[in-house]
């Protein structure tokens, strides 16, 4: 079964008096521990693609599920539960609480948004941490943290409630070429050790290179097809 | 619950100027209230002591209208020798009841063989009038403190006729006075103390002993003009005023069958129960004052942190935090400012009061020295807490509803 299925979703925004069609008919499928990347030019539709995956906005028609789930038509307190419990996300520029430690960075989703033990928790976290290479620096604030560091702490916030679908907007946009290799590594090496999906964004060729399936997006439709 | 709290803490420490600020017009609000709360309150209890204990009493009992018409101290609505014995029956039968003193009060000429004045004088026991009101006592200011009040043929001047008569302790005077019946008695007494005047009706009073009055008026029987009442406790004057009146009212009877006497508190006596309704309403203003202070200071605040961390909340929304998570971290944010400006209040306030009881204020009121010993009452206290707290989470609503609200892909968005 597939983890994603999209049947001729398309998307349109209102800009001032001006439709906008950000999506005009798009139409894809992805498996289960997928390592897929989006790729296309800036407006050609790909961020709002993600958005829709990542139940974060509802797409004008077609159908959307994800994890076997109708998410097209979501409440926001319903889509905030779904986000919580099967998706993790990961920004272009991190998005870290600047509050919170690296470990109370990623602790915060099993607390605030799972709610669970603290036993559980600690086990979890550590493990997290642990895998991405920062055990380290757990009690460190974001502010102390490198970008490539910062990234690695939010691949394990990402990871630590479990999901079957990790979504990645330009994960790799504010890191260096060598920085944005180790965490797309990274990411490639959780999904074949956790068997999670990772869906990303990026017009950077090389990082596309990396990706396993991509989709070209153009002008709110799929381009060319798959490879 | 305690994540929410230590997020709001450490948010609220990023911006440590800005929440020190902000805390401190909320402490300067409270310790504000508090001190003036503290000041009015010890004032108010002065001022009500001096005119209860030391004049007044708690209460009085009259003949029904003749506090209408006390000004010109009539003679002929005295109380008649049978009410004053229901009146004492049902005074000595309340347990609430500390004790009594009989008056009677008359209008009289003062003279120092030079030239004449007019003197209001009360006709007292000396021992029922001193357990009435015992700090009348400490209002002589010449003349023996520690004796009786008064003795047969002495009497007590106020201060303001003994300067402008120019007579002194152990000088001899003649008081004249016209009885009910018309006829004119004068006799001559020896001015035994001076007595400083206070605020209000009878604050300039003369005292001669209550056998001197009746032999002055050529009064036959045991009249008398006034019975005040001292209570155990004034917290109880309410409850006692109503249950005494009721008993006078249904045992005292006139021919007409109306009850023949009218009961008084203190405060429907003295003007000055006006003031402490005037300061009352003070403390009601200066506590709008710090609603408004604190609604302002912390919205503003809670405003400015929700645009601040417009991305943050996008991030929180987007890996699922639940709307009203979001918008318990900000209003716990808010109620945290709130408390902690309060408590630093609170504090301020104790320190300040404890400071104010060593080296006290004194102010002049009049010919009155008025010392301040200002407490904070817990209840006060713990209302202002409340308040402080309250309209903080009041402030913080509106920001708080604004960041649970928000789309979360505008709010990534946002730069």
């Amino acid at each position: 079964m597939a983890l994603i299925h999209a049947d001729n979703i398309t998307k349109n925004y209102r800009m001032g008096d001006q439709q906008v069609a950000a999506l005009k008919g798009v139409t894809f499928d992805i498996g289960e521990g997928a390592f897929a990347a989006f790729v296309g030019p800036s407006g050609s539709g790909k961020s709002t693609l993600l958005n829709l995956i990542g139940c974060l906005d509802h797409p004008s028609s077609g159908t959307l599920q994800v994890a076997g789930v109708d998410v097209a038509s979501l409440s926001r307190n319903a889509a905030a539960t779904f986000r919580g419990e099967h998706l993790g996300f990961v920004f272009q520029d991190f998005n870290l609480v600047p509050v919170l430690s690296a470990y109370e960075n990623i602790e915060y989703p099993l607390l605030m948004v799972r709610g669970w033990s603290e036993a559980k928790r600690r086990e979890q976290v550590n493990k997290l941490i642990d895998a991405v290479g920062m055990t380290e620096q757990a009690n460190k604030r974001p502010d102390q943290l490198s970008g490539g560091q910062k990234q690695r702490v939010a691949v394990a916030r990402a990871l630590v409630g479990q999901p079957k679908l990790v979504l990645a907007d330009e994960p790799t946009a504010n890191l260096d070429h060598d920085t944005a290799y180790k965490v797309l590594n990274l990411m490639k090496s959780m999904r074949d050790e956790l068997g999670t999906s990772f869906i990303f964004s990026t017009h950077d060729p090389k990082i596309m290179n990396e990706a396993e399936q991509t989709f070209t997006l153009e002008d709110g439709r799929i381009a060319g097809g798959q490879s | 619950m305690n994540t929410t709290l230590t997020l709001a803490a450490r948010n609220l420490m990023r911006y440590r100027r800005r929440t020190l600020l902000t805390a401190l017009l909320i402490t300067l609000g409270v310790v504000a209230l508090l001190l003036f709360v503290a000041a009015a309150g010890s004032f108010k209890q002065t001022m009500v002591g001096s005119i209860t204990d030391s004049m007044l009493g708690h209460l009085q009992v009259h003949r029904k209208g003749y506090t209408a018409s006390m000004d010109n101290l009539p003679l002929t609505m005295s109380l008649q020798p049978r009410a004053v014995g229901l009146i004492e029956d049902a005074l000595k039968a309340d347990p609430a009841v500390a004790a009594y003193s009989k008056r009677v009060k008359l209008g009289a000429m003062f003279s120092n063989f030079e030239q004449n004045s007019s003197i209001r004088l009360n006709g007292i026991d000396a021992a029922a009038e001193d357990a009435a009101v015992p700090a009348l006592r400490q209002r002589i200011s010449a003349g023996d403190k520690t004796g009786p009040l008064v003795e047969r043929g002495k009497v007590l001047v106020p201060a303001l006729l003994a300067k402008g008569m120019n007579v002194k302790v152990g000088d001899a005077v003649v008081l004249v006075a016209t009885n009910a019946q018309g006829s004119v008695n004068g006799q001559t007494f020896t001015v035994g103390g001076i007595l400083e005047g206070i605020t209000g009706p009878g604050g300039r009073d003369g005292y001669i002993d209550i056998q001197d009055a009746r032999e002055l008026l050529r009064m036959d029987k045991e009249e008398v003009m006034e019975v005040a009442v001292r209570l155990k406790s004034i917290d109880a004057l309410p409850d006692v005023s109503a249950r005494l009146r009721e008993v006078l009212d249904t045992t005292i009877r006139n021919k007409e069958d109306k009850p023949a006497t009218e009961l008084h508190t203190w405060a429907d006596l003295s003007p000055f129960a006006n003031i402490v309704k005037m300061i009352d309403m003070m403390t009601f203003f200066i506590r709008i004052m710090l609603v408004a202070i604190v609604l302002v200071s912390v919205m503003n605040v809670m405003l400015m942190a929700v645009y601040e961390r417009i991305r943050e909340i996008g991030t929180l929304a987007a890996i699922g935090t639940q709307p009203r998570k979001l918008m318990a971290i900000f209003l716990s944010e808010g109620l945290l400012l709130g408390l902690a400006g309060a408590l630093a209040g609170v504090a301020l306030s104790y320190a300040v009061v404890a400071a104010l009881n060593v080296w006290p204020v004194v102010f002049a009121f009049g010919r009155e020295q008025i010392t301040l010993h200002p407490t904070l009452a817990a209840a006060e206290v713990l209302g202002v807490l409340v308040l402080a707290v309250l309209v903080s989470g009041l402030a913080s609503l509106q920001p708080a509803w604004r960041a649970a609200r928000m789309n979360p892909i505008d709010a990534l968005r946002h730069v």
